[in-house]
């Protein structure tokens, strides 16, 4: 179920304090974050952030079309890798 | 059969339910649609006049997006998703389920049909697998 908008987004506020202030002073550095469910602001539209994604840091460069999802949409957990052997089939297809 | 906008050609049914073939149009919409041109919704289509028709088309492409724009809206979402790269937009890349459903069984509507993966035993067993395929 969506978050009510009663509460309006959720940012982890340290982070949103290191955006703000990477935003005065005008600087890019990546950010590291383990900070998944923080919401996608129009103030960080530019910055990377490397997400974790419980394995490692992912780095996601935020444009404008991602305000307003979450960090970890955009750091897959799960790595699917193919079932099976190659099979001729699968060799064919190469 | 009357035509709504070109291309609609609701059926022999009553117009609260012959209007839902319009792509866009639900059972909501419909009753809506009905109320605000002041029509009886048991009414069948084909007894519409031609001014109920034209009332009606007006108000679609006025307050509704139908077939075309609709269309063409939701595949830009969806396009949009899988520009920017989130998890909802891998899951159309890959064709899987969006919203979190079980792909050990099921989700057959989005997988498609079962493509048996692995062994299969036996010459003719072979034979037969790849004449089906």
């Amino acid at each position: 179920m969506a978050r009510s908008i009663k509460k309006g987004f959720y940012v982890e506020p340290k982070l949103l304090q290191k955006v703000e202030k990477m935003n005065v002073s005008g600087d890019k550095r990546v950010i590291k974050t383990w900070s998944r469910r923080s919401m996608i602001l129009p103030e960080f539209v530019g910055h990377t952030f490397a997400v974790h994604n419980g394995k490692i840091f992912v780095s996601v460069f935020v444009t404008e079309n991602m305000v307003g999802h979450r960090l970890g949409e955009f750091s897959p957990t799960r790595a699917f890798r193919r079932h099976g052997a190659a099979t001729d089939k699968t060799v064919a297809l190469k | 059969m009357p035509r709504i906008l070109g291309i609609e050609i609701p059926g022999k049914k009553r117009l609260e339910y012959a209007l839902r073939y319009i792509y866009g149009i639900g059972p909501k919409c419909a009753r809506e649609l009905i109320e605000k041109a002041q029509l009886d919704p048991a009414k069948k289509a084909d007894d519409l006049t031609d001014e109920e028709l034209t009332l009606i088309a007006g108000i679609l492409q006025s307050d509704y997006r139908t077939e075309g724009d609709l269309r063409r809206e939701v595949s830009q979402n969806i396009r949009r998703l899988m520009s920017i790269g989130c998890y909802r937009g891998l899951r159309h890349r890959r064709g899987l389920p969006v919203r979190g459903q079980r792909t050990s069984t099921n989700a057959r509507t989005r997988k498609g049909p079962r493509k048996t993966v692995g062994a299969v035993r036996g010459k003719e067993a072979r034979a037969a697998a790849k004449t089906g395929k």
